[in-house]
């Protein structure tokens, strides 16, 4: 027995979600972008995407890679996306970023009014007494930054649309701090999509065979690791 | 001698003159105040060695070098000369003024123990490593668990190609090159020079870096 739960486009929200849950993400138009941060059981450990990069020996987010944490453990598995790329590398938006669209605020635009990525993450990580000093690098679901020959960095327009997915198992409680914010390096108008977020518990156990499991020799070590810690 | 006398840093500056001069030997750390204004350079004395950063804003440690800020408002993945350091504000907190090098890395990390473990194996557990050098250091300014955000690694290379890929690739560096940076505001610069011995990034064998400031207080 599941739940659903829509963010608006240009919302933030948090949750908390317990170990062997699937939490499927759902893109509810074009290039929609989840700014997604993760923080462990103790709700100190932070998702470290560096560690998580180099140990898989990947610049972007895709299945069937383990999201792993500073403390070197497994926080969720990338189980199932409908896209190759989820970016790693470039952080969330900023107020400095809404600029261009002009000034907003509750009192002209009531519940439509444009926020950043930054002040709504904050926001939420307050929301569990953690802080500004809790961010650390988010994946962008849904968005590819284009890396040219010599490591330049473009956004990817037409990347994402309406229906696409990505789905994560959790491997230890966690807590899910996301905004639904426009990509700050998104160069298109202010129209930012609904993620639909469904968590459901795992219908089985998960086999031996894994995928993430089997990714690669540092994938199954972080997954062991987090599994001595549960024991 | 002022660093203000000349802004064309990378013939002017005289290890006679320089108000800090520090050898920080293979596997160890250190923490230096650099004041607005102020020029540090770290050179990389016997070449491929790999120095994890981290920069504060001296008076509010919660401002602090954001690696994936820094990325992606230069719109480019790696460091070099004219690179601006952004804290997670987006403040300035210094430029690279000058690179001898040609590039560094931001988005690898520092190594752990426990991430020793999952890219190495159990035997690598009680290896230095980076982290606790950063912990060490930091922690007389306050700065502790929390506070440790995603680096910079002077002198290292990881490449990342257009396909997705990354990995980490011989260094770049050599005997005597040196990067420097100059402090756009009063900054902490924690610096562990990297312990690792399980990849190429310190050519297999940790060496000593030395460290030179210019700045007139």
């Amino acid at each position: 027995m599941g739940y659903a739960h829509e963010i608006p486009g240009g919302a933030a929200w948090s949750t908390p979600v317990r170990a062997g849950r699937t939490v499927k993400l759902t893109a509810g138009g074009p290039d929609a972008n989840l700014a997604l941060l993760l923080v462990g059981a103790d709700r100190l450990d932070r998702l470290n995407l560096p560690d998580t990069l180099k140990a898989q020996m990947s610049a972007c987010v895709r299945p069937p890679m383990v999201l792993m944490s500073d403390r070197g453990l497994a926080l969720a598995s990338v189980t199932e996306s409908t896209l190759d790329w989820h970016d790693a590398l470039t952080g969330f938006g900023h107020r400095a970023h809404l600029e261009r669209f002009g000034p907003s605020s509750y009192a002209e635009h009531r519940n439509d009014w444009r926020r950043a990525a930054r002040t709504g993450l904050v926001s939420e990580l307050t929301r569990h007494g953690l802080s500004e000093a809790d961010l650390h690098g988010c994946v962008n679901v849904f968005t590819r930054i284009a890396v040219d020959e010599g490591a330049g960095l473009e956004f990817a327009s037409g990347h994402c649309r309406a229906g696409d997915t990505l789905t994560l198992r959790t491997e230890q409680d966690l807590l899910l701090v996301a905004a639904t914010t426009p990509h700050p390096m998104n160069p298109g108008r202010w129209e930012p999509p609904p993620v639909l977020v469904e968590v459901d518990v795992l219908d089985a156990a998960v086999p031996p065979d894994d995928p993430s499991y089997r990714f690669r020799d540092e994938s199954a070590r972080a997954l062991d690791a987090t599994r001595r810690v549960l024991l | 001698m002022s660093a203000s006398a000349d802004t064309t840093p990378s013939t002017e500056w005289d290890a006679a003159t320089a108000v800090h001069d520090q050898v920080v030997p293979a596997g160890d750390g250190a923490l230096v105040a650099v004041p607005e204004g102020g020029e540090l350079r770290i050179v990389d004395l016997h070449g491929n060695q790999a120095v994890d950063t981290l920069l504060y804003d001296a008076h509010d440690i919660a401002n602090r070098y954001s690696a994936f800020d820094t990325v992606r408002e230069q719109r480019a993945v790696y460091l070099t000369e004219g690179s601006r350091l952004l804290s997670s504000r987006l403040d300035e907190l210094a430029v690279i003024s000058a690179d001898t090098c040609g590039r560094h890395d931001t988005v690898g990390g520092a190594c752990a123990q426990e991430s020793n473990v999952i890219r190495y194996g159990e035997h690598t557990r009680h290896q230095h490593a980076c982290r606790q050098t950063f912990l060490h250091y930091g922690e007389p300014a306050g700065i502790g668990q929390r506070a440790l955000g995603h680096n910079i690694n002077f002198f290292m290379n990881v490449p990342v190609a257009p396909d997705g890929g990354l990995h980490f690739a011989d260094g770049l560096s050599g005997p005597g090159k040196y990067v420097q940076l100059r402090a756009s505001r009063d900054v902490l610069l924690l610096i562990s020079n990297c312990p690792q011995l399980n990849n190429p990034c310190n050519g297999w064998d940790p060496t000593p870096v030395r460290l030179l400031g210019w700045w007139s207080r």
